[in-house]
């Protein structure tokens, strides 16, 4: 009796939406239908991919698996415990993924807008809910849409500094990014065979010779994309896409610079890091600079204290001062340190004493890891724990000298590390202290 | 997959087994803040950012159907050149938003030691090319009607 009386009124209120983008009539554009959902879909299927795939290289490489002090997120569990650690070649191999990662993902915004566009009329869909499934489905939307939202958000106000949220950026946007993917996947699996049918529909060669004047609106579809009252078109299809590309297009050809470097950086109009800041030998992009990381004028009595791993019977701490750390063996090595944030300084001449010969003179053993301190006072990335395999590269230096002049503060004088393929933060600045730890000891 | 079966409906569970382990530590530390920031994201798209775009279309384009002779300059519809460099223009801004409106000032300054001056009149300027190419473009097809309108007699070009 009582099933019967709510299930009438269920079907009551199916049958009545509310008025405004709750009724199929409110929806007037001639483009909306699946064929044109499927194609921005079939764009951002492997775009999110690889911006996913990118985005867990570049958890990894800042090896948070090898010490606690260098993961962000202590608590990722089933998500990253499993990562393996990072390598020191290639040299580029940071800078490649983390310039596609950021430049990739300002390119698929313009995609991500126009494909919630063409699927609006499905947040109002009436009634809200069929059936349990339909009901679990929506929800999942939620957490696609919120999640795709909250990436690109998150992604985009960090790579300007605009830390305008009350949370750690690397949690929500590392933690975000599997909530996202957890529902891009079964949406993935849900919808696909329906992008695939979708798109045989229509051929886009064809639909890319079709002017204003030809432009029809699709099939009315089983998933009420197609508006029932559509409006004469005002652009066409190609149109519509081709001021999609062009938006890509613009903040691609407006930032890719930053991530080059070099002659290419003055093309990054808009990009955080498209200034040119000159070219004397240290005139490259600076990140954190020596007055915003409380670093004082840095005299004759600074010494650099390495300490070797406790067990070994020889000497196992010493310090050295710079004129000292000068007159050891050199080593020279061209690397680009690229940041987080997608840009790089470009290819620089790097020049210091190598990371491996340090290693030696405190007795340390070859699978040492080793943990670098900065006098910097305050703030993150203060110290970093580097591999054996990443103290042990050829060009993994304590960097004296950079371009053939002395570092500059900005730049980490008295000395900074430059391991190839590191993240920028990592490579420390105005280096304090250098413990040798093996393999077995505890890591801070 | 079916998207009702049974399956769909163990895929979609499955997924909230993901998405729940992420989210427990995604909202730890701050769960009412990040919790706003990620329903707030997708509400301020649906309900803000699309009603306002495209509310602004609608209402152009409902003017230029009242007024028909607003909506061509010598029988070429002008409507898409202005849309196009619109769109392009706001979607820089609304990605660079935070540098273009000087918001970061003090961070940007200490990470780089650089001033956030210049973003506003660098996408002024590339706004400004954006809307002049498009209007050039616009010329270009007055003209071809123009010339072809002298010895054939005018006639109508769909916009692209």
């Amino acid at each position: 009796m009582t099933m019967t009386v709510l299930r009438r009124w269920a079907r009551r209120v199916a049958e009545h939406p509310p008025p405004g983008p709750f009724r199929a009539g409110f929806w007037r554009s001639p483009l909306r239908g699946p064929w044109f959902t499927a194609l921005l879909g079939a764009a951002l299927l492997p775009g999110i991919t690889l911006m996913f795939l990118t985005g867990l290289a570049s958890y990894a490489a800042y090896n948070p698996n090898l010490a606690t002090g260098n993961d962000t997120t202590p608590d990722k569990g089933l998500l990253g415990s499993w990562l393996p650690t990072w390598p020191a070649s290639p040299s580029w191999l940071y800078w490649v993924i983390q310039g596609v990662h950021v430049t990739l993902g300002l390119v698929l915004i313009p995609i991500v807008l126009a494909k919630l566009w063409s699927v609006l009329p499905k947040l109002f869909e009436w009634p809200p809910a069929r059936s349990i499934t339909h009901l679990l489905e929506r929800a999942s939307l939620l957490l696609l849409v919120g999640g795709a939202v909250f990436e690109l958000v998150t992604g985009v106000m960090n790579i300007q500094y605009f830390y305008a949220w009350p949370f750690s950026f690397y949690q929500a946007h590392y933690y975000g990014a599997w909530v996202f993917m957890s529902a891009f996947v079964v949406h993935v699996g849900l919808r696909l065979p329906r992008m695939v049918s979708a798109l045989r529909t229509r051929s886009l060669r064809s639909e890319l010779r079709t002017p204003l004047s030809a432009t029809t609106p699709e099939e009315p579809d089983p998933d009420h994309l197609v508006s029932p009252d559509p409006a004469p078109p005002t652009i066409s299809r190609r149109g519509a896409l081709g001021m999609v590309t062009a938006s890509s297009l613009a903040l691609f050809g407006l930032s890719v610079g930053q991530t080059i470097g070099g002659p290419a950086r003055s093309t990054a109009l808009l990009a955080p890091r498209g200034q040119d800041v000159g070219d004397g030998p240290a005139d490259f992009q600076v990140n954190k600079t020596a007055a915003a990381a409380g670093i004082g004028p840095v005299d004759e009595s600074w010494r650099l204290e390495l300490i070797g791993p406790a067990t070994t019977a020889v000497t196992s701490a010493m310090s050295l001062s710079r004129a000292q750390l000068l007159a050891l063996p050199q080593h020279t090595a061209r690397l680009s340190i690229a940041c987080v944030q997608g840009w790089s300084t470009g290819v620089q001449t790097w020049t210091g004493v190598r990371l491996a010969d340090r290693a030696g003179l405190v007795g340390s053993p070859s699978d040492a890891r080793l943990f670098v301190e900065s006098l910097q006072r305050g703030g993150g990335f203060g110290s970093a724990t580097l591999s054996a395999g990443q103290v042990g590269a050829r060009d993994a230096l304590l960097a004296l000298r950079v371009n053939g002049a002395d570092l500059t503060a900005d730049h980490g004088f008295p000395a900074r590390v430059v391991v190839p393929a590191l993240p920028g933060v990592h490579n420390t600045k105005w280096v304090t202290r250098m413990t040798f730890l093996p393999a077995s000891e505890a890591l801070p | 997959m079916s998207r009702h079966g049974p399956v769909a409906l163990l895929a979609l569970l499955a997924s909230f087994v993901v998405a729940g382990y992420a989210g427990v530590r995604l909202l730890s530390g701050n769960p009412v803040g990040v919790g706003a920031w990620f329903v707030g994201s997708a509400v301020v798209h649906d309900l803000v950012l699309f009603p306002l775009y495209a509310g602004v279309d609608a209402a152009l384009v409902a003017l230029l159907r009242r007024r028909p002779a607003l909506a061509t300059v010598a029988g070429v519809p002008w409507l898409n050149h202005l849309r196009v460099p619109a769109v392009v223009s706001g979607v820089l801004l609304l990605v660079w938003s935070p540098l273009i409106l000087r918001l970061p000032t003090a961070t940007y300054l200490d990470a780089s030691g650089l001033s956030v001056q210049p973003f506003l009149p660098r996408w002024l300027a590339v706004t400004a090319v954006l809307f002049a190419i498009s209007a050039a473009t616009l010329a270009v097809r007055v003209a071809r009607i123009r010339q072809s309108a002298v010895p054939r007699g005018a006639g109508q070009r769909g916009a692209s």
